[in-house]
């Protein structure tokens, strides 16, 4: 019987061994850890992609549209074709057409079928210039005129490559002989490419071409201006209140829990309140500026309370305590020193709760700003339109000529947020003082 | 324009008494201000408040609610000729009445004789109204600037307490600030009970929440077909929980990922730069993301599903073929998921300062017992975060059942019961904007149910803040 040597376990055996288990796990632990910063990566990267995306999509779309394809044709006035007692029935189109055949050298048949055909490529705004052109000046007619504008939407999209030659032509707007007709124009120098100012001197049309988002932004500083006169100095007010004069009891408690609900209503909800409040009950005229800056200020007041409390809370209780003790009396001391103080924490928070609202839409929408308004708004109790809602307006639209618009009138919209920010940073750079 | 006249001459008149306060108060003590209670400009305030505000006051009031009254004034006696006149046409009289009498474009109706003379007198009655309501308010305000002249201008001397007087108007103008948000609530509250306690005198409550039709056309004669519409919310209420759903599936582990790497990983200059990027996704405006939802990414799902569909035709799995080769730009998936991009920074910048106040000395204790950072971030930072993660994910469900532009312009408006991400389905939101955009009477129940599905929403979102707020505020002062 031989003794099997019993494996000793030496002390340096077994701290090899918890060594080797922990070193495996060691392995997977820090695997793991890898792992989740990964997942860590991987959701900023998939969130900084979207932004990405999203704007570059936005851009793509809507570069297009600061290009503009415009053309001049001269148009003989036939009296024979104007009846001088009826101006407004007479068919311009008809003759800007021709003007425009007799120019591609083409003679149309007894049908007027290519005269409609070239209807189809010029905008309508042509024959309105030369209404407007013999109501000023009838001496005009017989004569021949000159008119210059945008080329219809369809053939502005066929120079831009959205419409085809290579598609089908029954799957097409345009028609292949149109096609031909826009290569020879475009080929004899008539058709000029230029950067579309248009875009930004005209207002919303029920003509791509001629559609602009003047009276939108216009409409919008008037709205946002309405929103700041009110919203701004109310919410201000009512913080220094709350942070400086206000006891503390239930009222107060009351109050808060008001402020911090009232930011986190959907905003629709506030459409609801103009409608119900201020349309019906109150009467105030339904999309105007002046309603829909009641609505947005109104929704933009909690934000600017809760910004003015916390800049008011940042400055240091030793400046109340400093101008209290040279004799100052508790408002003195508010409006003279912490107000001052406060100021910079105040514009920042005003500025961007404004930019908040300025890319509004939802509650805009109950109180009437949807409708069509071709110019621009008059006063503030004129109907308007603002920036979001012309965006929702032609995201709607059915032609395709107005998708490229949509993102274009984004991109405006963008480019006033962005600004607003800016600004709102920099007074935050400039001007903020740490205790 | 006689207003805006009436509003100078105020001013005018506010700043002569504050003037001559502020000189019959220094000559009082001889011209020197140190003699005197207050500054010597708080005197002149003092009675140029009294005499400017009151008056104002009365203007404004008269403004907002003249017009009102004198239309009830004017429809108080009605002619006999107003008799055969329908409802309609009998406001459009008084509309024109009116419009006649302040010499604005009055509508095209052409009035019969009789009714024409009517119109004339009542023309002329509803001027006079305006011209004594006019003299009325401007007397009125005379009264009232002199009786605040002669209630505050003999009580100056150096002694008079002039700035804690003014200062009480302060106070009061403050408050009445603070006041606003209450009362912008009160509105909110009242305007939505009492739109949808009509609303609910048509359609029983029970309806409303449990039914399960909804198609709100009411046919403009009573006699059309499919005129009766349903009003059961059902559908809408299970189309805004799956979108919900979804977008918290995309926004919730995004979104606290990027918090967790921004908080424990990233070093200060990675935060610098991620931080920013991140908010510039939070301003873009609804509406923006609506665009991209509905011309982007709809078109790109629906192609993506119908060339998947494609590959399982003829397979065993052909009817899901078939059903996926006929997805619509519109589902709700494509909505859900534009929404969850949306809340993407919502979630990351609340749980970022959730996980931030969690006190250094819990993690210092988990590194010290050995344990990685991921450990520390699953073992200690996120359980004692829980609470207030939990409250932020709140607030961002309650951001998805009110956001209304995304869903309106990708989700679509077939009210469908379905919890099928790639069909259409209708929220809360979608069917507010719906039934209130366009022109329509005010009394039927279709827009009034608009208030019914909005006073439901204002109630769930306000139940779902309150309760957020409570658990992030708790939870804040647990480690206070």
């Amino acid at each position: 019987m031989t003794d099997l040597p019993i494996p000793t376990t030496t002390a340096s055996d077994r701290a090899r061994d918890i060594r080797a288990a922990v070193e495996s796990r060691l392995k997977t632990r820090h695997a793991s850890e890898r792992r989740f910063k990964l997942y860590g990566q991987l959701a900023i990267a998939i969130a900084l992609s979207f932004l990405v995306v999203l704007l570059g999509r936005i851009v793509t779309q809507g570069a297009s549209t600061f290009v503009v394809h415009s053309i001049s044709v001269q148009v003989p006035l036939d009296p024979a074709r104007i009846d001088q007692t009826a101006l407004e029935g007479v068919n311009y189109d008809i003759m800007v057409a021709d003007a425009v055949l007799a120019k591609l050298g083409e003679k149309d048949d007894d049908y007027g079928t290519k005269s409609e055909a070239i209807k189809d490529l010029m905008s309508p705004d042509f024959g309105f210039q030369l209404l407007n052109m013999i109501k000023a000046d009838s001496s005009l007619i017989g004569k021949t005129v000159t008119v210059s504008g945008p080329l219809r939407a369809n053939a502005d999209l066929y120079f831009k490559g959205e419409i085809k030659r290579a598609s089908p032509e029954e799957e097409r707007t345009l028609s292949n002989q149109q096609l031909d007709w826009l290569d020879a124009l475009k080929s004899s120098g008539a058709v000029k490419t230029g950067f579309n100012f248009g875009f930004f001197t005209k207002s919303d049309s029920t003509e791509p071409e001629q559609a602009g988002v003047l009276g939108a932004v216009v409409g919008s500083a008037m709205m946002l201006l309405v929103t700041a006169f009110l919203a701004v100095p109310i919410g201000v007010m009512a913080a220094v209140y709350l942070e400086e004069f206000a006891p503390k009891n239930n009222w107060t408690d009351v109050i808060e829990v008001n402020i911090n609900n009232l930011a986190a209503v959907p905003s629709i909800v506030y459409g609801l309140l103009g409608l119900g409040l201020f349309i019906n009950t109150l009467g105030v005229p339904r999309s105007s500026p002046l309603l829909g800056g009641l609505v947005l200020a109104l929704m933009a007041l909690p934000t600017v309370i809760i910004a003015t409390r916390s800049s008011l809370k940042a400055v240091p209780p030793s400046i109340r305590e400093a101008a209290l003790g040279v004799g100052a009396s508790r408002t003195q001391a508010v409006f003279h020193h912490v107000l001052p103080l406060a100021m910079p924490g105040v514009m920042t928070g005003s500025i961007l709760a404004l930019a908040h609202a300025l890319g509004e839409t939802a509650p805009l929408l109950m109180i009437g700003m949807v409708s069509f308004v071709p110019g621009v708004p008059h006063g503030f109790d004129q109907a308007a339109t603002v920036l979001p809602v012309q965006v929702f307006i032609w995201e709607n639209a059915s032609e395709r000529a107005f998708h490229e618009r949509t993102a274009a009138a984004i991109m405006v919209l963008l480019v006033f947020m962005i600004l607003m920010n800016a600004v709102a940073i920099i007074v935050r750079r400039r001007f903020e003082r740490r205790w | 324009m006689l207003t805006w006249i009436a509003i100078l001459i105020l001013a005018a008149l506010s700043g002569l008494a504050f003037l001559m306060g502020r000189r019959k108060a220094l000559a009082s003590a001889g011209g020197s201000p140190a003699k005197m209670h207050s500054l010597p400009g708080y005197y002149g305030t003092y009675v140029a408040l009294w005499v400017g505000v009151p008056a104002a006051l009365l203007l404004f009031v008269s403004i907002m609610f003249g017009g009102r009254l004198e239309h009830g004034l004017l429809i108080a006696n009605q002619p006999p000729v107003l008799h055969q006149l329908s409802a309609e046409q009998k406001e459009l009289f008084f509309q024109d009445a009116q419009a006649q009498a302040e010499g604005r474009q009055a509508s095209e109706v052409i009035y019969a004789p009789d009714v024409k003379a009517a119109l004339d007198a009542k023309a002329n009655e509803a001027r006079s109204y305006a011209n004594a309501f006019r003299q009325g308010t401007f007397a009125l305000m005379g009264v009232l600037v002199l009786a605040g002249f002669l209630w505050t201008f003999p009580r100056l001397n150096k002694d008079f307490r002039a700035r804690n007087r003014v200062e009480g108007w302060v106070d009061g103008l403050l408050m009445a600030c603070s006041i606003v948000a209450v009362v912008t609530t009160l509105g909110i509250i009242l305007s939505l009970v009492w739109e949808s306690l009509r609303f609910f005198s048509s359609v029983s409550p029970a309806e409303f929440l449990l039914g399960t039709h909804w198609s709100p056309q009411i046919g403009m004669r009573d006699d059309q077909v499919g005129s009766s519409g349903g009003f059961g919310a059902l559908p809408l209420f299970a189309g805004t929980f799956l979108v919900m759903m979804i977008a918290m599936c995309v926004a919730g582990p995004v979104g606290l990922f990027s918090a967790i790497y921004l908080s424990e990983y990233a070093g200060p200059k990675a935060r610098a730069v991620f931080k920013p990027l991140l908010e510039i996704l939070a301003g873009v405006p609804t509406v923006v993301y609506g665009f991209f939802a509905a011309l982007t990414v709809g078109p790109i799902f629906r192609q993506g599903f119908n060339s998947l569909g494609g590959l399982f035709l003829g397979g065993p799995l052909n009817e899901l073929g078939l059903y996926l080769g006929q997805v619509q730009n519109q589902m709700a998936l494509v909505a859900g998921v534009v929404m969850g991009i949306m809340l993407i920074p919502f979630v990351s910048s609340l749980s970022d300062d959730i996980i931030n106040s969690v006190p250094q000395a819990l993690r210092d204790g988990s590194y010290a017992m050995g344990a990685t950072k991921s450990e520390t971030v699953k073992k200690v930072v996120l359980p004692a975060a829980l609470p207030g993660i939990a409250g932020a994910f709140l607030l961002a469900i309650s951001r998805a059942i009110g956001e209304t532009m995304i869903v309106t312009m990708a989700a679509g408006l077939q009210a469908k019961l379905t919890l099928n991400p790639l069909e259409t389905v209708t929220t809360v939101t979608v069917q507010i904007v719906t039934l209130l955009t366009g022109d329509q009477e005010f009394d039927s129940p279709k827009t009034l149910a608009a208030f019914g599905l909005g006073l439901t929403l204002f109630a769930v979102t306000l139940v779902l803040n309150i309760v957020a707020l409570r658990i992030v505020q708790k939870y804040r002062e647990q480690y206070d």
